[in-house]
């Protein structure tokens, strides 16, 4: 087969396929237990460290 | 040592610029060619006398790198009021012809100007806000200095002398007739130096950040960079003619590469004014609003959707041509399916003040963050709605077409980095509050006014010439000729042009405000016992 075909029949299925299960996973994952907890602590991240950085021993694990 | 190394490199660049003018082989690559030159012999001169000098390493690990914010913020102002001033002469030259001056000709008619216009507030105001807000915000988010020390300068520097060198090759003659994609082969290449570097300092803070998760700003403002890195490469693929002269040719050839042209031109739009901006929102409205964004959970799945999203939409600035109809509705298809993620992020931005809602009757500046997403959740409306093939066989090469870019460039990047400069000037500068919130007010006014009367003309003319254009006989013929629709959009043309009168009046209040904010408002009591380093 030319390799426009290979090209364009690949995109068509398997590529399309990753890509969809990919964006499925993510918003299952955004989902998980926990993460509502852990999203709160994120959001909050502008609200932290306003003048200067984080030294070494403030740094948060 | 290094000094050494670079004092080479400026002394070759010296000798090939100057050599560079001597062959030039057209005025746009004579001009750029003296340019680098008294450039690069400027930096010679400079990294001389600087050459073995004791140096002084002051360790400035404990403090953020504010000082090419400064800079940037002020390139921004300055660039805003550049561009809004050369679209604001163009549209009154639309209106009165008269003013495409005989003496002037090849240099600052409308076909000359329009692009310098463009690009002046696409990637000149638009860029550098979105280079200093992502250095600031990064810095922020990830309790972390700017990797790369004195790398992000070059990046500032590097862009300004893009943006003089695609500027001044515009009016010279410059072009490859691109939209958006205007500036020619070599400024291209600089372009390109420019952005690793940008890529590699944003990244490289990221790298050693304190806090262990990404904010959702910064996953925007990667995404921003690493696509147009991507965009700029592939549609900038050039052979040059000689290495001597400007002219290059580009490899790809018929429908490929106006389909390149508009993936690159879609995406410009969706990555560099959307992607950028949205990250400006998110950390910027939180800021200013003191609360955090309303829902984290949507900021990543809207991420996620826009970016697999927007790529592929640009097949719908195609339709009636020679690109086949699959693509055109597949362009089409995944546009209006972008409608949702680009209202999530609206949602997700005004949500944010839910609880704080009064502050949008005391707070000017806050009020025109707002006003800004709003401007993006309409022509967001707008632009799926235009992209459908039935609405864009009217819509298309008409003035509407402008309305909308203007509504998203004016309201939403406009405002929203209006907004990030009130927030940023008296943080950086280390001032108790900006000069007056009545100026801010005036500004948010005048410009929403402006915008107003510029889209309200637009939709009008726009419409109008369509339909004219489309008008039929009873035997089939025409109606109207073209000049009868040029001479029908006249009144449109001047309202809109005082729309723009009124936009730039209010950055010219900007200006002012945040220039005296930095003169006489009082300063911050914490930084009179702290001294603030000169950097």
């Amino acid at each position: 087969m030319e390799e426009y075909t290979i090209l364009r029949q690949f995109a068509d299925s398997w590529m399309l396929l990753l890509l969809f299960a990919f964006f499925v996973g993510i918003v299952i994952w955004v989902f998980r237990p926990g993460a509502s907890k852990e999203y709160k602590d994120t959001a909050n991240i502008p609200f932290r460290h306003q003048d200067k950085p984080a030294t070494s021993e403030e740094a948060r694990k | 040592m290094s000094n050494y190394i670079k004092l080479i490199a400026l002394g070759l660049v010296v000798l090939f610029a100057a050599i560079g003018s001597n062959y030039a082989r057209d005025l746009a690559y004579q001009v750029h060619a003296i340019l680098v030159m008294l450039i690069a012999g400027g930096l010679f001169i400079w990294t001389l006398r600087n050459t073995d000098e004791p140096d002084i390493l002051v360790d400035r690990s404990g403090e953020y790198m504010d000082g090419v914010i400064r800079y940037g913020v002020i390139a921004t102002a300055f660039w805003g009021v550049v561009g809004f001033l050369v679209g604001t002469f163009i549209a009154f030259q639309l209106a009165f012809p008269v003013l495409n001056f005989e003496w002037a000709q090849g240099l600052l008619n409308f076909g000359r100007l329009r692009p310098l216009h463009t690009s002046a507030v696409i990637f000149a105001f638009g860029g550098n806000a979105l280079i200093a807000t992502s250095f600031y915000v990064v810095q922020r988010t990830s309790a972390a200095r700017l990797w790369g020390g004195n790398l992000a300068w070059f990046v500032f520097w590097g862009y300004q002398l893009f943006i003089v060198l695609a500027a001044t090759g515009y009016v010279l003659g410059g072009t490859q007739s691109k939209e958006y994609a205007e500036p020619e082969w070599y400024v291209d290449l600089w372009l390109t130096i420019v952005w690793v570097a940008y890529l590699a300092v944003f990244l490289g803070t990221i790298v050693k950040r304190k806090e262990p998760h990404i904010y959702v700003a910064n996953w925007f403002y990667l995404a921003f960079i690493v696509t147009v890195a991507m965009l700029h490469l592939v549609n900038n693929m050039t052979i040059p003619v000689s290495i001597w002269g400007s002219k290059s040719v580009i490899v790809w050839s018929g429908v490929q590469d106006a389909m390149i042209q508009w993936w690159y031109g879609h995406n410009a739009v969706g990555f560099f004014l959307t992607a950028g901006f949205l990250g400006m929102m998110y950390y910027f409205i939180p800021k200013q609003a003191e609360r955090p964004v309303f829902s984290y959970k949507l900021s990543i799945i809207h991420f996620w959707a826009l970016i697999f999203l927007y790529i592929w939409a640009g097949p719908h600035h195609l339709h009636y041509t020679a690109l086949p109809d699959w693509a055109s509705t597949l362009g089409m298809v995944f546009s209006v399916v972008l409608w949702m993620p680009s209202w999530g992020g609206m949602i997700n931005g005004l949500m944010t003040l839910s609880g704080a809602w009064d502050k949008l009757r005391t707070d000017p500046v806050i009020r025109m963050m707002v006003i800004s997403v709003g401007f993006y959740g309409m022509s967001t409306f707008e632009g799926p709605m235009m992209s459908i093939r039935a609405v864009n066989s009217l819509s298309h090469y008409t003035d509407w077409t402008i309305g909308h870019v203007h509504s998203g460039a004016l309201g939403w990047n406009g405002m929203i980095t209006f907004g990030a400069l009130y927030f940023l000037v008296p943080v950086l500068w280390k001032r108790e509050r900006l000069y007056s919130l009545q100026m801010v007010s005036w500004h948010f006014w005048l410009a929403t006014i402006g915008i107003v009367l510029y889209a309200a003309s637009m939709w009008v003319t726009g419409i109008m010439e369509g339909l004219m254009w489309r008008e039929v006989d009873a035997n089939g013929f025409l109606v109207n000729s073209f000049a009868d629709t040029v001479a029908a959009k006249f009144p449109m043309y001047v309202v809109r042009a005082l729309g723009g009168v009124l936009f730039v009046a209010g950055a010219l209040i900007m200006c002012y405000n945040l220039w005296m904010t930095v003169r006489r408002a009082p300063a911050k009591e914490a930084s009179l016992t702290v001294a603030v380093p000169a950097e």
